[in-house]
């Protein structure tokens, strides 16, 4: 879509009538207030605002939104949201997927939905579990984990949603989580990127994989294990009250990143990178980045857009077109014909 | 070849022919579809009834010279009304051993066999599993035999253009194609046409080939005074008046549905996945995105029919083309599109099954997949067309009930009709009545305080709910598979609530608008009926008709909408003593019939891969009358002739 018309709504304008029904605690609840408190500040139409969504508990979410919603089936929802965009591009379209909707069962989808640049945003909620059918492992299950299919502890390697992302073609991949004041600024960054914005947003799953992102995501000592990248500015970090005393630098030698020591705010000088959202090859390492030895990387990681999908099919169309004859009688009547007159042919036998 | 094909009934007299079948066979690298193509086109042009059957590999390019490489086109043609492709030939082209072996067994005795012997080599027969040349061992007696190195013909005829022999080989079915030109009294314009269009840019080949061509024919003149080769002119058959072509059935499908998308006034959104045979829609339709179409070829056939419903929900008419087994992986779907009452047309161009089955042959097996094969209680409205021409009309009535009654709707076809071509008489689009869709733009409820509101799932008196495109200001709603409150559309469960959206959407689609049932041939009471639907129509028709003039009390129904039934159809059948149900499956149909009528009807099965032989059928017919001489009743056998023999199976 293109420059739209900014209209004036509030919060509540965005909420349905309808009971939510997520466990008390989720995570889910902290999301679906960032993003209806998004909508408003970016001038948002309801009317004009689909959300679209899977199987799974985050899939509920378009009911709880007031705005058009489809809640379709396990994982197709991208495909779905591909049609809904070539027949109305105006539309602004919003996914709302999860780690085993997106990236198990519809991770074909999802593939194809980034390689071919259909606009939209792309919500993928990242709990590591299958939540509504009680706990399962799910792709992004960290090795060892324990569940009622894997009582033992599961040992098939996690798939990471934004290295997938950025290696299915992504042009926009973002990181954030449900109770981040960030958020909100992610979700604005992917509004404006024009083509496929993926958004991956660790969630808690209080039931099933409770404050399994606590490494990262708790507030104590989250100076030190969240590097929020802005663009053009240097990647540092650290307890904001002592100052950012760390940095993240190139390894030219093994073309890898490592964390450096800043001196008295000195970042030039030890060799600390400056985001570039466009650095494809810089994404590449960010979205590998392994959290422990490193701290979790948030905020928009990679936004560097070309044209969309529906660009195409409407160029294409164009083209189709030009100086083409659309009369459906004529077309029946193309091709080699033959007239059969009313007097002419033999009598049956 | 001046025997009658076998279309016309036994004891007709023997007279000139009024229909001849001619198969041209060779390997699938011999250009053989192409020159029963062009055959078919000059016979079009001619004004003779026809139909048409290629029967091809699975193989792009199957090793030379093999059995199972053989690539073969049949055609019936005539100076009257022709419903099939013809049992058996009267005429074979056999460019090598591989196709005389494969299609020898077909061949009526007495028929025409043309051999190209310059294919006859040690290694081709080998390839052929010949121990002995068929040319030298008698074994080619009971045929007429017309036996000569058309190779080296083409070569000769091509040398002026300086082509290697590989390229100059090429052009054999041209050679091949001008014979049979000349055996018919066609003329050679219209090709020569085609084939100046088709290498304009190449005009040494154009020309090579119009020259093989033209050698052809010019053999026909000159063999014709000595040995079997007679000329026979075909005179055009008494047909209405008005514009003709040639279609086959995936033209026929394409262009209904940009038909019908214009009688509802909507544009057309068209997601598939490459499949044999439903490919062809795909492609046909990707040339027409002047007509308001979007052709989105999908990541796989699940994306490519929820890809479609996104495009129906947002406005479009939705549509999505494949075969069994990708209409198997659409069927999910198909439970959204029946839950959040969408309009939707499958288009399913059956072929063999179950699995990959036979991917190029045709069969009737997905209509047990078609009218039960969903999850759940899962009602959706089935069409079914009969040949290539009826596949257009059969197309705008599945858009017209798509959209006049929110549903999912199949359309089914299959291998044959999808590739076979007939005559078309060009119809006037304004002769079909629009149903142009509604889309609710403003709130279509009052609140019990008098205010506006909306109910997504408020029916009209077709059952349908309102069609709500987003966008629209102010009805912005939420639909999705999880079961729908009555009128509002939140989500529930209550069990009174199942119980009445369940009900509402099996009796939306049982109280469709379909036509009464009518009898295609013969009475509307009597012995015999014989119920078919989809390709049997042909086969069906003509054994009907020659057992009718044999003096056999039988009838012939041919069932377009296969879901819902017509309301007539059972009191119909019930006049009948006899059911009889052709089908090219194990009998799902009759199970159809049975289940809703209680009626006894008996099948009549097949699953070679091959349509039903005329013969075949008046066999099964005959066995309901005991005044029929040589019928001793028993089972109806299967037509050997229409079998390949095993060893083109390899």
């Amino acid at each position: 879509m293109n420059e739209m018309t900014k209209i004036e709504t509030t919060l509540k304008d965005w909420e349905t009538d309808q009971e939510v029904r997520w466990c008390p605690g989720c995570g889910d609840y902290a999301i679906l207030k960032a993003v209806q408190r998004t909508l408003p500040q970016l001038g948002c139409d309801p009317s004009n605002t689909v959300f679209i969504s899977g199987i799974g508990c985050s899939s509920r979410f378009p009911y709880y939104m007031e705005t058009y919603g489809f809640h379709t089936i396990h994982g197709r929802a991208p495909a779905v949201a591909t049609g809904v965009k070539l027949a109305n591009p105006d539309l602004d379209i919003w996914l709302v997927t999860g780690d085993g909707d997106g990236l198990s069962i519809g991770g074909n989808h999802m593939m194809h939905v980034l390689r071919r640049n259909v606009n939209m945003q792309i919500m993928l909620f990242n709990n590591e579990i299958y939540g509504l059918t009680k706990g399962q492992a799910s792709p992004t299950s960290r090795e060892g984990t324990k569940s009622p299919s894997t009582p033992l502890g599961s040992y098939d390697h996690p798939a990471r949603p934004c290295a997938f992302a950025l290696g299915a073609g992504a042009r926009f991949v973002a990181r954030g989580f449900d109770v981040s004041k960030n958020l909100p600024d992610v979700l604005k960054a992917a509004h404006a990127h024009q083509g496929a914005a993926f958004i991956e947003i660790f969630q808690n799953c209080i039931v099933y994989n409770k404050d399994v992102f606590d490494d990262f995501a708790a507030p104590k000592g989250a100076g030190d294990r969240q590097l929020w990248l802005e663009q053009g500015q240097p990647m540092l970090f650290g307890d904001p009250k002592t100052g950012l005393d760390k940095g993240i630098a190139l390894d030219t030698e093994a073309l890898a990143l490592k964390v450096v020591d800043v001196v008295d705010g000195d970042w030039q000088s030890a060799g600390v990178l400056v985001h570039d959202v466009t650095n494809r090859a810089v994404a590449h390492m960010l979205v590998e980045m392994p959290f422990g030895p490193f701290p979790m990387a948030l905020g928009v990681l990679y936004d560097d857009p070309r044209p969309t999908f529906e660009e195409g099919v409407i160029e294409e169309r164009g083209r189709s077109v030009a100086g083409k004859d659309v009369n459906l009688a004529r077309l029946l009547a193309k091709g080699q014909t033959w007239t059969v007159e009313a007097s002419e042919g033999h009598p049956v036998d | 070849m001046a025997t009658l094909a076998a279309e016309t009934p036994n004891n007709a007299a023997a007279a000139a022919p009024d229909a001849v079948v001619v198969r041209f066979a060779g390997d699938s690298g011999d250009g053989m579809q192409l020159t029963g193509g062009q055959f078919t086109l000059s016979t079009a042009l001619a004004g003779n009834d026809l139909a048409t059957f290629p029967d091809f590999p699975a193989e792009i390019r199957a090793p030379q010279g093999t059995l199972f490489g053989v690539s073969a086109f049949q055609i019936n043609f005539g100076s009257r009304e022709i419903n099939t492709a013809g049992d058996a030939p009267d005429v074979l082209v056999a460019m090598n051993p591989a196709a005389l072996k494969v299609n020898l067994p077909s061949l009526k005795p007495g028929g025409l066999v043309i051999i190209d012997t310059g294919e006859f080599t040690k290694r081709n027969l080998d390839k052929a599993k010949y121990d002995v040349s068929p040319l030298d061992d008698g074994s080619l007696a009971k045929w007429d035999v017309l036996a000569f190195d058309i190779s080296a013909l083409t070569i000769e005829a091509v040398k002026p253009f300086g082509l290697g022999n590989k390229d100059a080989l090429r052009s054999k079915n041209m050679w091949t194609l001008g014979l049979a030109l000349w055996m018919f009294d066609r003329p050679r314009g219209p090709i020569e046409d085609w084939l100046k269009a088709k290498f304009k840019t190449k005009p040494d080949i154009a020309n090579a080939n119009i020259a093989a061509l033209n050698a052809g024919h010019a053999y026909g003149e000159t063999a014709e005074l000595s040995g079997p080769l007679k000329q026979l002119h075909m005179p055009p058959i008494h047909t209405a008046p008005g514009l003709y072509r040639t279609i086959t059935g995936a033209e026929a499908i394409s262009l209904g549905l940009v038909a019908g998308a214009q009688l509802a006034g909507l544009k057309m959104f068209f997601g598939g996945y490459p499949i044999t045979p439903a490919s062809a829609i795909l492609h046909h339709l990707a040339r027409l995105k002047e007509f308001g179409v979007t052709t989105f070829q999908a990541e796989d056939e699940i994306a490519a029919i929820c890809a479609a419903i996104g495009a129906s929900y947002a406005g479009q008419l939705g549509i999505t083309s494949s075969s069994g087994p990708g209409i198997a992986l659409k069927t999910e779907a198909m439970g959204l599109a029946i839950m959040t009452e969408l309009p939707l047309v499958i288009v399913n161009s059956q072929r063999g099954g179950p699995s990959t089955g036979l991917p190029t042959k045709t069969e009737q097996s997905d209509l047990y997949q078609a009218v039960y094969g969903r999850n759940g209680d899962a009602p959706m409205p089935v069409v079914s067309c009969n040949s290539p021409g009826d596949a257009f009309e059969c197309a705008i009535e599945a858009c017209r009930i798509a959209v006049q009654y929110m549903t999912p709707v199949m359309l089914l076809t299959d291998g044959y009709i999808a590739n076979a071509a007939e005559p078309w008489m060009v119809p006037d689009p304004d002769s079909f009545a629009p149903f142009p869709a509604k889309f609710l733009t403003e709130k279509n409820a009052l609140n019990a305080d008098g205010s506006e509101t909306l109910l997504p799932y408020k029916r009209d008196a077709k059952g349908a709910r309102p069609w709500i495109k987003p966008g629209t200001p102010g009805l912005m709603h939420r639909i999705g598979g999880i079961e729908k409150q009555v009128d509002t559309g939140h989500i529930d469960y209550a069990p009174d609530n199942h119980q009445a959206m369940t009900d509402a959407r099996v009796n939306k689609v049982l109280d469709i608008a379909v036509p009464d049932q009518e009898v295609a041939l013969g009475g509307t009471s009597g012995k015999l009926v014989v119920v078919g639907w989809g390709s049997t129509y042909g086969p069906i028709r003509r054994a009907v008709d020659n057992s009718r003039r044999k003096g056999l009390d039988v009838s012939h129904i041919h069932v377009r909408h296969i879901w819902p039934l017509p309301k007539n159809l059972g009191p119909l059948l019930r006049g009948f003593e006899n059911v009889l149900v052709p089908e090219m499956n194990t009998g799902q149909f009759k199970t159809v019939l049975r289940d809703q009528f209680l009626v006894d009807a008996t099948p009549l099965t097949k699953t070679s891969g091959q349509p039903f032989a005329i013969t075949e059928l008046e066999a099964a017919i005959g066995k309901y009358f005991d005044n029929i001489e040589g019928n001793e009743g028993g089972d109806v056998a299967v037509n050997e002739t229409q079998l390949p023999s095993p060893e083109a199976e390899v």
